[in-house]
């Protein structure tokens, strides 16, 4: 089973080796897409885990009970498209370049795979063009 | 060859006015020349859609019975509330307006999800707004309180008028701090972590009409999807600013007034807006016509984005403080290309004010004079050039 994952770490439990214990622990395989640190100095993980079902969920308990907020990215992000204005204003903010702009259709464009789901283009839009679904 | 407005309304009648946009203008200057497109224009169309905090609408809401006296009570639209120091059921709400009980900035950084901008909006859009009052009993006004529902087509008359819109360029916001802040100009991100600007360069009115030789009081004008004219010159109005030789302001420069009823206008182009951490506001559309009356107003029309400079501002210390320091100069081909180069950074871009609605609304305009609907105006009178020493004074705190 795979699972992608946003971690969101308090700032007490960003210098652990957390994951690195985790994934020895319940035999995971990871890939990390994306790690900052926000400005209220959360740190963010975004990661790929792969292993046994029963292990996973395992290593997912552990790391809600350690404090750390665990999103999967099928909660997800949505552009509502009648909404956006196409200013451009949110697409130097995404970590990751899932909001871009489309030089043919002068248009800005959301590309819900790249997403992680950091939610910094939902404050951003003054429209509300974009939304957090659950 | 020089033509008047009057020769050019003929020829619009007639349906025989040659009509483009100033995206299009640029092109053809580019590839022909001034002098020929010059003879050949008779109008060119400009468009601008971004935030303009400065806009508010004037509602009369009618007389109930029993009369209510709003005027020197509280009105609220939708729990926003409007300015209500006006004869019994006149009102103005403005852009800005919060709820009371809106949070604003105690979650810093605010949502500020609902405003006066958005009550605008939803008006437009033909939404039932809840219309609440409460105030003080005369003889003549027996009523204290109402509650009622109203939409846009109940109210006797909807005004936009907005004392400051349309700037004549804008500067680019970037944050020199080590913290994000939250601006009107965005969310900033620390140490040169973006760059926001705001203006539709190439095709924003006022920068393609630098001396506003052919806007002035009385110019008609496409505002919010309707009809709108130009009021009075705007708030800040600023003709003095520095400028470049090809008269394009250094700074922010001169702004517009400008009225219009809104029961003619559009939600696709009268927005409201919430800006994280600053507050609301309304996404106003305009769109002005440019009377191609000589081979200078054609030249100055045909600016394009790579001789439009912006001034780079620090909004984390030098805004706040009223430090008119300038980080750089930077043009609208550069801003709008996604990246600037500044203090030795590459810094990615995002703009406020949406282009593809600019372009949408010059052509929009430019239809409409080539069906023969939309007539141009002489103005009225012009409004102080750089020669009046015309300016805008900041405020002195005394005791
Ligand atoms: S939530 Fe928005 S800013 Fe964050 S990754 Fe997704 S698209 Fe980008
Ligand atoms: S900030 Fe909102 S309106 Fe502007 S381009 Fe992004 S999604 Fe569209």
């Amino acid at each position: 089973m795979e699972e992608k994952l946003v971690l969101h770490f308090p700032p007490t439990l960003i210098d652990k080796p957390i994951i690195s214990d985790l994934v020895r622990k319940y035999d995971l395989h990871f890939n990390i897409l994306k790690a900052y640190i926000t400005p209220e100095e959360e740190g963010n993980l975004v990661l790929e885990l792969k292993g046994e079902e029963k292990n996973l969920n395992s290593a997912i308990e552990e790391l809600k009970n350690m404090g750390v907020k665990v999103q999967s990215i099928k909660s997800d992000v949505k552009m509502i498209e009648e909404r956006c204005i196409h200013c451009t204003v949110c697409i130097p903010l995404c970590p990751v370049g899932a909001i871009y702009f489309e030089k043919e259709t002068e248009s800005v464009k959301f590309n819900p795979e790249k997403c992680i789901a950091c939610g910094i283009c939902i404050k951003a839009c003054p429209t509300k063009a974009m939304v957090l679904t659950i | 060859m020089r033509k008047t407005i009057a020769e050019i309304n003929e020829k619009i009648k007639k349906g025989k006015a040659v009509v483009v946009t100033a995206e299009e203008l640029i092109d053809m200057c580019k590839k022909q020349g001034v002098k020929k497109v010059a003879k050949e224009i008779d109008v060119v169309t400009t468009g601008t859609f971004g935030p303009m905090c400065s806009s508010g609408l004037f509602i009369n809401f009618g007389h109930a019975n029993p009369r209510i006296k709003m005027g020197g009570g509280k009105v609220y639209l939708n729990g926003v509330p409007a300015y209500a120091g006006l004869a019994a059921v006149d009102v103005y709400i403005g852009a800005s307006a919060l709820p009371d009980n809106d949070p604003r900035n105690t979650e810093y950084p605010g949502d500020f999800k609902y405003g006066g901008g958005h009550v605008i909006e939803d008006l437009v859009a033909g939404k039932e707004v809840k219309l609440e009052v409460m105030t003080y009993k005369t003889d003549c006004y027996p009523r204290k309180e109402l509650s009622t529902w109203i939409k846009l087509s109940d109210v006797n008359e909807a005004i936009l008028f907005n004392p400051r819109n349309c700037y004549q360029n804008y500067n680019v916001a970037v944050n020199l701090s080590k913290k994000t802040i939250y601006t009107y100009m965005g969310i900033l991100k620390p140490e040169l972590g973006n760059a926001n600007y705001c203006s539709a360069g190439q095709l924003s009115p006022l920068l393609k009409d630098p001396y506003l030789k052919t806007i002035g009081f009385g110019t008609r004008i496409f505002l919010g999807g309707g009809v709108g004219y130009v009021a009075w010159w705007g708030t800040q109005f600023n003709p003095s600013v520095k400028r470049r030789k090809n008269g394009i302001p250094l700074s922010p420069g001169c702004t517009l007034a400008l009225i219009g009823d809104l029961k003619q206008m559009k939600p696709e182009f009268l927005r409201g807006a919430s800006l994280t951490g600053y507050g609301v506001s309304l996404i106003v559309g305009i769109g002005i016509p440019i009377p191609v009356l000589n081979e200078e107003i054609c030249r100055w029309a045909a600016i394009p984005d790579e001789e439009i400079y912006a001034p780079v501002v620090d909004y984390s210390n030098d805004y706040p403080n009223c430090k008119d320091k300038v980080l750089g100069e930077v043009n609208y081909a550069q801003l709008k290309s996604g990246k600037i180069e500044l203090m030795g950074k590459e810094v990615p871009t995002g703009s406020l004010s949406s282009y593809k609605k600019a372009k949408e609304i010059a052509s929009i305009l430019k239809e409409w004079i080539l069906k023969g609907e939309f007539l141009l105006t002489e103005k009225i009178f012009d409004f102080p050039g750089p020669e009046s020493g015309y300016t805008f004074k900041s405020l002195k705190i005394r005791e």
